[in-house]
């Protein structure tokens, strides 16, 4: 294996917990200060900037299907009016945008003028091969960046995870999404038991609150390959072990395998049955019908759990924290980012929408919302004194103490879909009986000669 | 020249015997130019996507990193590659669990629909509903009656006191459960195939079959079996192609899971190609799937040839 290979927390590319600390305590200091200037609703026209420079240019959005989506077409209407750019958005299902946007960015030829980037996926590849414009002569820039922009607002952990391995900045976080620990209040009340601290209270609380017969699992998690795969990082974090480690070693060690009997555990002692193919979405309607006491995963579910029209369980549902792990105590760290291709012949009328999209009121509209988790810290303090928030102050909290604690749940490299699917396999053999040491072992040798190649050059 | 002349006596009148002519625009080469469009949406939508795939097929190419002849390397890591070995095991399994229970199904309501009985015309139509369907939209369906806890067809399995099953969302079930899906939608293809088969043979034979004394069994034996034979044929190679080549059903209640216990071909050279973006050697992948089909094809004409009519 390549020496160094970057794991996420390698250099100026990635984010480190430490980081991602500061992050944390930024906010917090600005909890105690007082804060900085809150944003209006809409969007003001700073004085001396023009944005109508690219008046009656028309650019293409490339976005994945989701919040974030959604929210940026709902307010596309303003953007229009602030800059005179008219924009064709698309939402494509999040697997199917990957595939395009990889597929025309190796074509040299795009059909979008901006996209929407997974750091956790795509970052590497396509900063590898520097798809995506480098934005930082655009942010030094005054005539293309509005004064109120102000990219320090940005959590630094944010940037950090937002930077390429050499300095790039090619894209602005939009979101950063955190595992978290949601659970029925109800049934844990009923019972009589507390929120977990640590893995083995979580493991008690599972078998305490896992009642087939009343048709409630202890648990619900992911089990379906691929998706699993942040499932158990998640859970291998607490072991402060990285999916791969800076020196780059594959996860088969102790604690992969103890993060591993603990996630197979937690599916095949307290999870319902079929879990092996349950995906985000099968998950979320088991909880949010009140079948199961716990469910691990993103942090942006929210909306769905405390609406009326789509969830049983609303009002009793909990935020939580990771608990502690045996060695450590992170929440494995996700997100996105808004990005100008490097092929677009409209690059200064993209910016202006990736400046827009990730503007400190459209970051404020994705926290008070629901839509998402912001990187911008000014996004956390006006939540505290908002009125309208559309998701319990529990929710923001808990995103609050997530921060402090997150960490990359996937490794930084070229293969991480292989990555994904070869460890997802090793992990749903292990559902249905396999060995977590052996399944570990075999995926590890699959994986080593693609890492290599993948990371050649 | 007569007035009973043909256009190919004109033809052969106004066409020089000369080598060269041919390909001039008073000869023959004429009347070449008519064919120059179809070649050319031939080649562009046929022979250079094959061309372009055997160049891809030898060479190491993954979108993002600079490509590299390979020569056969590609295809001789597909003899030692467990997975794709794997998908081909999987994909013969369910395409001969895929054709067959629609045919033999198919054919029996074949039957039963050619015979008079109230209704006959109202059933009909709604047994070939399910072929009217969105194969996309079939499957999101049937994906929630699958699921263990809240779909439809556990339930179905409580009220007469079956045990309920795991169906797409264990490794023992998964294929079966898929099959059914395949075999709910397509039985009426070859029900219609095969009916209109039925429709079409002559009477003459089951009249001299009758006063010979004939039972009905042996009327389907020696009479109906023999002449409809050709029509199953058809059914069974269009059902084969399908099943072979079947991908929006499975990657939609599966994704090819749980694990690879129902990645076939078709969903192992999609995630080559479009997951990890291997274009090389999902391409060699597809070289030998297309040899594949070609070859179950040829030898399903062979079986149609040999049960045509004498």
């Amino acid at each position: 294996m390549k020496k160094g290979l970057t794991t996420g927390r390698g250099a100026a590319s990635s984010v480190s917990r430490r980081t991602l600390l500061q992050a944390g305590l930024g906010v917090a200091g600005l909890a105690v200060t007082g804060g900085i200037a809150l944003p209006r609703p809409a969007i003001a026209q700073a004085a001396g900037f023009d944005w109508k420079r690219f008046k009656g240019q028309h650019i293409e959005v490339l976005m994945a299907k989701g919040p974030r989506g959604d929210l940026l077409q709902k307010y596309r209407k303003e953007f229009e009016e602030l800059t005179g750019i008219t924009v064709g958005d698309e939402q494509v299902p999040e697997q199917q945008q990957r595939q395009k946007t990889a597929i025309e960015f190796n074509s040299g030829n795009t059909s979008f003028d901006v996209l929407m980037i997974p750091y956790h996926v795509q970052k590497k590849m396509f900063g590898k091969n520097k798809w995506m414009e480098d934005l930082r002569p655009y942010l030094a820039d005054a005539k293309l960046t509005a004064p109120d922009y102000d990219v320090g607002d940005f959590a630094k952990g944010a940037i950090d995870y937002a930077t390429q391995a050499d300095g790039r900045l090619d894209s602005i976080p939009i979101n950063l999404d955190y595992f978290i620990l949601y659970y029925n209040k109800e049934i844990f009340a009923q019972k009589g038991v507390a929120y977990p601290k640590n893995f083995d209270e979580m493991t008690a609380a599972a078998e305490k609150l896992n009642d087939p017969k009343a048709g409630v699992s202890g648990f619900v998690l992911r089990g379906i390959k691929n998706a699993n795969v942040v499932v158990w990082t998640d859970l291998m974090l607490g072991w402060n072990r990285d999916p791969i480690s800076k020196d780059g070693a594959l996860p088969e060690d102790a604690d992969a395998v103890a993060a591993a009997t603990l996630y197979k555990k937690l599916i095949t002692s307290y999870g319902p049955q079929g879990s092996v193919q349950f995906n985000w979405n099968e998950c979320q309607s088991l909880f949010a019908l009140g079948k199961a006491a716990m469910w691990i995963d993103g942090i942006g579910f929210a909306l769905p759990l405390e609406d009326k029209a789509k969830s049983k369980i609303v009002g009793k549902v909990g935020y939580g924290v990771m608990p502690m792990g045996p060695k450590a105590n992170h929440s494995a760290l996700f997100g996105d980012g808004m990005a100008v291709s490097a092929f677009t012949k409209k690059k200064e009328a993209a910016w202006l929408y990736v400046q827009w999209a990730t503007n400190k009121t459209m970051q404020a509209r994705n926290l008070t919302g629901g839509y998402g988790s912001p990187g911008r810290n000014s996004s956390f303090e006006m939540a505290k004194t908002a009125t309208d928030l559309k998701a319990p102050r529990e929710w923001v909290d808990c995103m609050s103490g997530s921060i402090k604690i997150a960490r990359p749940g996937l490794p930084e490299i070229v293969g991480v879909t292989e990555f994904r699917d070869i460890y997802g396999i090793a992990l749903t053999n292990m559902i249905q009986g396999g060995d977590p040491a052996a399944e570990l072992k075999k995926a590890s040798e699959q994986f080593k000669p693609i890492l290599a190649k993948t990371e050649a050059g | 020249m007569t007035t009973g002349a043909t256009f190919s006596d004109h033809a052969e009148e106004a066409v020089p015997t000369g080598h060269l002519d041919r390909f001039t625009l008073d000869g023959r080469g004429r009347y070449m130019l008519f064919i120059v469009p179809a070649l050319a949406v031939m080649f562009a939508v046929i022979i250079f996507p094959w061309l372009f795939t055997l160049f891809m097929s030898v060479h190491d190419w993954r979108i993002g990193q600079a490509k590299a002849f390979v020569g056969l390397e590609n295809y001789r890591n597909l003899l030692h590659d467990e997975r794709f070995l794997g998908a081909v095991i999987r994909t013969l399994i369910y395409t001969v669990l895929a054709t067959a229970l629609p045919v033999v199904l198919g054919v029996l309501s074949a039957l039963v629909f050619h015979r008079n009985f109230p209704f006959r015309g109202v059933l009909r139509a709604v047994f070939i509903m399910p072929m009217m369907a969105t194969p996309v939209a079939v499957a999101l369906v049937w994906t929630m009656m699958f699921h263990p806890q809240l779909g439809v067809l556990n339930y179905l399995l409580s009220l007469v006191g079956i045990p309920p099953s795991l169906w797409v969302f264990d490794q023992a079930t998964v294929i079966p459960s898929l099959v059914l899906v395949e075999t709910w939608q397509w039985t009426p293809l070859v029900m219609l195939i095969v009916l209109g088969g039925l429709a079409s043979l002559p009477t003459e034979p089951y009249e001299s079959a009758l006063i010979d004394g004939a039972t009905p069994w042996q009327m389907f034996r020696r009479i109906t079996f023999p002449l409809v034979l050709p029509f199953i044929m058809v059914a069974t190679i269009i059902r084969t192609i399908d099943a072979v080549k079947s991908f929006d059903t499975i990657f939609v209640i599966t994704l090819g899971g749980p694990g690879t216990a129902s990645e076939t071909i078709n969903l192992y050279l999609y995630t080559q190609a479009f997951a990890f973006y291997q274009i090389g050697y999902a391409s060699a992948m597809v070289v030998v799937f297309m040899i594949v089909i070609m070859a179950l094809c040829l030898m399903l004409l062979y079986l149609r040839q040999r049960a045509q009519w004498n």
